[in-house]
């Protein structure tokens, strides 16, 4: 009797186990169906019955893609932009974080409380009003521009304070003791401490800006200016109506930020619960 | 003891500067100047006159607007609860998995979220492709007539919400399973123990210890869903654009290819309003959430 119920039990807990994987591959497949549709010569991809695997693989469309479209312009714009932002956000952010955690100050609560409602304001809300205030400072088709809204993520600074604010109070008073400054402070002692989470928000603030798609979008008119996850949909003719160059082109766009998760997978999840304000 | 207060000033505004000089411009004078432009005729660059409420009452006689309302709110409905839930069953799923088994089903079904909208667009579009779509395939032996699911008015949504859901479970999942680590093992060893059923342990365990996280998770899709615009409008290219109206999609519409500024900044005023009333909600949510599981 007993012995039956456990192996109920355990052929249960097989067939859930079994449903879950089976899942996660149907969930993956349009991935993976890309990725082998771009390797396929335009003629295997029309096909009218599915082959999991190409019969003659090519790689003629990525050659096409990097050779004869601008998506190495684009690539440089994305790269720029993203690493641009990602620097500039994490380490404003970093200082303020520091600040609000560590000093007394007059306004510290009001800031702290600026901060905590930026989080709820939608950024797609402030299209107009950006692209004025780019427009009027003649950053229309730069960098600078594309960048320019995208330097403010308050919950980086949010997450921030959370860590510092966790650093037992010994280390600060022994360094104050000897005369550290609030610079040394920081960059010697908290800094280091905290090198884990500074990684894990520098990769989703690189992922975020990489992905980012309406204001990079509006940013820019000129096809050389644009990153290259506007680029791959705006210009049409790059492609034309080549199935598999398109899809060629989507597997670079994507490869950057799929291989920061799948070397970072840890750091990334992470980043990403935090930022929901949860701590995992 | 004085200077030391100065010095301590001195240096928490060097360190605050550089973030609050960004700000400034990029974030308070912009909002200032949605508010602003809201009650004027300005276009999308330059000054307007003052018109009052005008542009806010014209709203309610714009058929446009109220289709980009109720498409907005469509969206949501088929997005939020149901992206949910799919995400709370895979992550029951994935957590009853261990190790390597474990940390390679959650890339599966992870991996979709950390892609960008324009890519995800282009594989569904092509999965979706009416001619040659790995799902028309999956449509024929099924013995379903193909539907071309971009151009056609009763599939676009649905269709865009599936793909928005399949895009985003990832994030859910992820605090769903932050959220199920979180429940202490030894409740379950004491539920084993009663030889409690598996129907039993969820909904009186897991269930209830798991609804700070659900509230939360529904909160945070809520705001995303309704500040819809990327997927839309994608696939809305070289279909029916004013059909799949939604409201950022009017905002980015009559600021950037009617370049009327002051009544997009209405419409803008409208969204930015909605979505802070919800998030404040989801402050109060996390508060909540926060001291339960201390």
């Amino acid at each position: 009797m007993r012995e039956s119920s456990v192996q109920r039990w355990n052929l249960w807990s097989g067939l859930i186990t079994a449903v879950t994987i089976i899942c996660a591959v149907i969930w993956a497949f349009p991935l993976y169906w890309a990725v082998v549709s771009s390797i396929k010569p335009e003629d295997e991809v029309v096909r009218p019955y599915i082959e999991l695997w190409p019969e003659t693989l090519t790689f003629q469309h990525y050659i096409h893609a990097l050779t004869a479209t601008q998506i190495g312009t684009w690539y440089l714009n994305s790269i720029v932009v993203a690493v641009g932002v990602t620097v500039v956000c994490v380490f404003t952010s970093m200082l303020c974080g520091y600040a609000l955690s560590q000093l007394r100050f007059p306004g510290r609560t009001t800031l702290w409380w600026i901060i905590l409602a930026s989080f709820m304001v939608p950024t797609q809300a402030l299209i107009i009003n950006h692209f004025e205030l780019i427009a009027n400072l003649g950053l229309v088709n730069t960098w600078i521009g594309t960048m320019l809204p995208q330097f403010i993520h308050p919950v980086i600074i949010i997450v921030y304070k959370q860590f510092f604010d966790q650093v037992p109070r010994d280390f600060r008073e022994a360094a104050l003791m000897d005369n550290a400054s609030e610079f040394a402070i920081l960059f010697k002692v908290y800094l280091p401490m905290n090198w884990g989470v500074t990684t894990a928000l520098s990769i989703v603030c690189f992922i975020w800006t990489w992905n980012a798609f309406l204001w990079p979008f509006l940013s820019v008119t000129r096809t050389e200016m644009m990153t290259v996850t506007v680029g791959i949909t705006q210009v049409n003719d790059a492609f034309g109506v080549y199935y598999a160059r398109e899809l060629a082109a989507a597997v670079l766009a994507g490869l950057p930020v799929a291989l920061a998760y799948l070397l970072f997978q840890r750091r990334v999840t992470e980043a990403i619960t935090l930022s929901a304000g949860i701590k995992g | 003891m004085l200077q030391d207060r100065r010095k301590n000033l001195l240096v928490a505004l060097a360190l605050i500067a550089p973030f609050a000089a960004i700000y400034a411009l990029a974030f308070a004078y912009p909002t200032i100047q949605m508010f602003r432009i809201s009650f004027t005729s300005a276009p999308l660059i330059g000054a307007g006159d003052w018109v009052g409420i005008e542009n806010y009452t014209r709203l309610g006689k714009d058929p446009l607007f109220s289709r980009a309302v109720w498409n907005t709110l469509y969206f949501v409905a088929l997005t939020v609860v149901p992206g949910t839930l799919i995400a709370l069953m895979i992550a029951l799923g994935v957590s009853r998995l261990a190790g390597r088994l474990q940390a390679l089903v959650l890339a599966l079904f992870f991996l979709p979220y950390i892609l960008p909208v324009s890519v995800v667009y282009l594989i569904w579009d092509w999965t979706l492709n009416f001619q040659f779509g790995i799902a028309m395939h999956v449509l024929d032996w099924l013995g379903i007539p193909r539907i071309p699911v971009t151009k056609s008015r009763t599939w676009f949504m649905p269709a865009v919400a599936w793909v928005t859901i399949w895009w985003t479970a990832g994030f859910s999942i992820l605090l769903f399973l932050a959220g199920m680590r979180a429940i202490p093992a030894e409740i379950y060893e004491a539920a084993a123990l009663d030889n409690a059923s598996r129907w039993t342990t969820f909904s009186r365990i897991t269930w209830p210890l798991l609804r700070p996280v659900t509230a939360l998770v529904l909160t945070i899709q809520l705001i995303l869903q309704l500040k819809i615009f990327d997927q839309v409008y994608l696939f809305s290219i070289g279909g029916r654009p004013n059909e799949n109206m939604v409201l950022v999609y009017y905002i980015f519409n009559k600021a950037f290819q009617q370049n009327q500024g002051g009544r997009a900044a209405a419409v803008a005023v409208t969204l930015f309003v909605i979505i802070v009333v919800v998030s404040v909600l989801q402050f109060q949510l996390l508060r909540l959430a926060g001291r339960r599981r201390q």
